[in-house]
């Protein structure tokens, strides 16, 4: 029979270690375990998964970009990506599928002073949620948005989504995905962002590079993170571990800093592109809005 | 006659209508991000609010739909500015979802639904209130939650902040149910000087980031104190089954009994203190009326008419009808013999009231799926009908 | 390492190094570190973990230039790399 101590739980939950001497080991010594919930690791992403090299080239960046630290909210949503949240020692939130771009803006135009960034996956931004990105996008609302681009919907077991590519074998397209996907980076800018990069988690450095890039910019920043999702998607295509889809990275990323993102389409097989793709300089939302008010009621 | 100060404070008799005294009430009592969308009958508010939020330093942004409205709310609430947004049945709908997971991350902010005829798109420009059920069981899972129905535009006015404070305290969404009769219609509104307008604000940690554990309740207290993202705590909170650090703990049933329960009981148990009715005529009632909103309103006559003809009738107005105000129907039901309920609606709030009467004593509804007012021949009927009388045409 | 023409700077360059750290408990063995490092440094390990995962180990430890590339990819946090003061590595 349950006991309830009131509302309190009666113990703390932790994962389980062997022995104390472990547990000691384990947390704290790794340079990025001050701006991780170490009690909560080790983190529940496959192994192979490139989440793991998102978040640090994520953390990686927000030390590079000096923001204060108390100031960065982060956003996430549904989905393996949307687990980052509960990792990071940082105000974060982990909110309903799709709309963590709308809960993201919430936040920022209530208290300007926060550096907020929504690091989710391809399903949770712009399929469930692809009205709110491009709304936001064209609104050139003042948040950093990490998309992680595995091509499916991993923590669901490994659907069809509205990156997936033509000819993808997912457990909903098992005779081969028909529908055509979207380019998140050519979305992005379509809708008005001013900073698109897409990289691989390969790619660490040029990643980590850009999210500095990104968290720095005012307005609506993209950086597509092209992942491998060895459970839910590469082991349907000859990649069954995360390495050979990196393998594959390698051999079929190509570099081109300023190309059209309209010309990067992924497909299965040929050319990566990845790169900087945008970076203009386009007042924001808050900006617009300051202005227009500042013109009309002198204020 | 008006005059406008710091606050925001439009101080003074007004002829106002319902809408924009809802957007009123809440610039009153600090609310200063509205995030909506375009809805009929509710669109007023947005208006309102479009134009005296820059004017108090608020923030007004007009949302893609009604998800992001809702989204942008819990937001906003969590950045520790009082939020709100306002919309009807259609958008009502959408935002249920995000009511949950302002819930479930218990997030103070207020709601209005000016309801209109449904179902589906429906009546746009005509009264309803068909969504009262969904007030409590629209989104999934069990919780609790507050939802106010207001008669008249002083009454959305006076409701409206208080429905900010209601969240506040209990750290929940609340509800203003209001209509397109209330919110369209223009009438009397004295909006009272800055300082007899009570103002309450959400609870703040007193323990260092350190010791602070987002949704750890004190023994005695129903609701955790409340730390925001920018103020150095590094909260995590999540729509999933939550422990006291804001973790998730999904593997963790202990977690759910004790998350859900006090989600219920924080407003179930505390209802001596939320539950507000308005009885009239009721000391010597052998029948009595039992409504909310505007049905209430236009139950009056009819109760006079009856009074009249000598039956003893009286009313007992729901201003709360979530929390269902158990108590009160009981002790009514222990004194009449009969309930007539007028709603303009095919039967939602009798069920509680036929719930709480257990058999005790009859229960009439006077349903009207929407689209106007109740005909008051159909109300003094239905009163005859219960003090046993014949029934005319 | 071979040189046609000796840079004019050769004595002033000092090439770092590193030392790794491997938190064993949180490898998944998924082999990338090992895979990328520049140096070839490491390659991975006959031990296994608690839940059953080869770390890697750092079998020509002389030779990390403490580039930090394995603490950049490795996807659990499981390895870094501490530059060592004062040591230089030989080319």
């Amino acid at each position: 029979m349950l006991k309830m101590n009131g509302y309190r739980l009666d113990k703390t939950l932790e994962t389980h270690v062997e022995a104390e001497g472990l547990k000691e080991e384990i947390h704290g010594c790794h340079p990025m375990d001050d701006l991780l919930r170490t009690d909560r690791l080790p983190h529940i992403w496959c192994p192979g998964c490139g989440l793991g090299t998102a978040l640090t080239c994520f953390l990686s960046a927000l030390r590079k970009s000096d923001l204060n630290l108390d100031k960065v909210a982060v956003v996430s949503g549904i989905g393996c990506t949307g687990r980052v949240a509960g990792y990071v020692r940082l105000d974060s939130f982990h909110t309903t599928h799709g709309r963590a771009i709308p809960f993201a803006t919430g936040l920022k135009l209530a208290n300007p002073e926060l550096k907020v960034v929504v690091f989710s996956g391809d399903g949770d931004l712009v399929t469930i949620g692809g009205n709110h990105f491009i709304h936001a996008a064209r609104r050139n609302m003042d948040i950093a948005v990490i998309c992680v681009n595995n091509f499916n919907y991993g923590m669901t077991g490994g659907q069809a989504g509205a990156t997936t590519p033509i000819g993808g074998i997912t457990t909903t397209s098992p005779y081969g995905n028909y529908e055509y996907p979207f380019n998140v980076s050519a979305l992005a800018k379509a809708s008005g962002a001013v900073y698109v990069a897409r990289w691989t988690v390969l790619h660490a450095r040029r990643l980590a590079r850009s999210m500095t890039e990104a968290l720095l910019k005012p307005g609506f920043s993209l950086v597509e993170v092209i992942s491998p999702c060895p459970t839910g998607f590469g082991r349907r295509h000859k990649q069954r571990q995360g390495l050979d889809t990196l393998r594959y990275y390698h051999e079929h990323g190509v570099i081109r800093h300023g190309a059209d993102p309209h010309e990067t389409d992924i497909g299965l097989g040929g050319a990566l592109i990845e790169g900087k793709f945008v970076d203009v300089d386009k007042p924001t939302f808050l900006e617009q809005r300051v202005r227009r008010l500042e013109q009309v009621l002198n204020r | 006659m008006s005059r406008e100060n710091h606050n925001g404070v439009l101080s003074g008799e007004f002829f106002m209508q319902g809408d924009i005294a809802c957007a009123e009430g809440a610039i009153c009592v600090g609310c200063r991000f509205f995030g909506g969308y375009p809805i009929t009958p509710a669109t007023e508010v947005a208006q309102r609010m479009s134009e005296r939020l820059p004017l108090v330093d608020g923030v007004y942004i007009q949302m893609e739909d009604e998800l992001a409205s809702m989204n942008a709310v819990l937001g906003a609430s969590w950045a520790g500015v009082k939020a709100m947004t306002a919309t009807s049945g259609p958008g009502f709908s959408l935002m249920m979802e995000n009511l949950g997971l302002g819930i479930m991350m218990e997030t103070p902010c207020v709601l209005v639904n000016v309801q209109r005829g449904g179902p589906s798109t429906g009546l746009p420009t005509l009264v309803g209130q068909g969504d009262m059920m969904q007030a409590q069981w629209g989104s999934h899972g069990d919780y609790a939650i507050i939802a106010l129905a207001p008669s008249s535009p002083q009454e959305l006015f006076d409701l409206t902040i208080h429905a900010f404070n209601l969240a506040e305290t209990y750290r929940t969404p609340v509800l203003v149910m209001t209509d397109a009769e209330v919110g369209h219609m223009t009438e009397k509104v004295v909006i009272p000087p800055p300082d007899e307008i009570k103002t309450l604000s959400r609870r703040k940690p007193d323990v260092s980031p350190d010791e602070y554990q987002p949704y750890h309740v004190a023994s005695g207290e129903w609701t955790p104190p409340m730390a925001v993202a920018g103020e150095g705590y590094r909260i995590h909170t999540t729509g999933l089954t939550h422990d006291e650090r804001g973790y998730p703990a999904t593997g963790d049933d202990q977690a759910q009994w004790v998350l859900v329960q006090r989600l219920i009981d924080k407003i179930e148990k505390n209802k001596q203190d939320i539950v507000m009715v308005e009885r009239e005529g009721l000391d010597d009632a052998k029948v009595a009326v039992v409504s909310y909103g505007i049905a209430a309103r236009t139950a009056i006559w009819p109760i006079q008419m009856a009074r009249q003809e000598g039956i003893r009738v009286g009313l007992l107005r729901l201003v709360t009808v979530w929390p269902f105000p158990d108590e009160q129907i009981r002790e009514l039901v222990g004194q009449v013999k009969a309930i007539v309920v007028p709603e303009i609606n095919m039967g939602q709030i009798v069920r509680e009231v036929e719930r709480c009467a257990g058999g005790q004593a009859e229960v009439i509804l006077v349903p009207h799926p929407g689209g106007g007012i109740h005909d008051p021949q159909k109300v003094l009927n239905a009163i005859r009908k219960a003090a046993g009388r014949k029934v005319e045409d | 390492m071979k040189y046609w023409r000796e840079p004019l700077d050769l004595k002033d360059i000092r090439v770092p190094h590193g030392e790794i750290h491997v938190l064993v408990e949180r490898c998944k063995g998924c082999g990338w570190c090992i895979e990328y490092c520049p140096r070839g440094v490491l390659e991975i390990s006959s031990e296994i973990n608690s839940k059953g995962y080869h770390p890697p180990m750092a079998a020509k430890a002389n030779a990390c230039v403490s580039c930090g590339l394995c603490e950049l990819l490795c996807p659990e946090f499981a390895i870094y790399v501490v530059e060592m003061e004062g040591e230089v590595v030989l080319l």
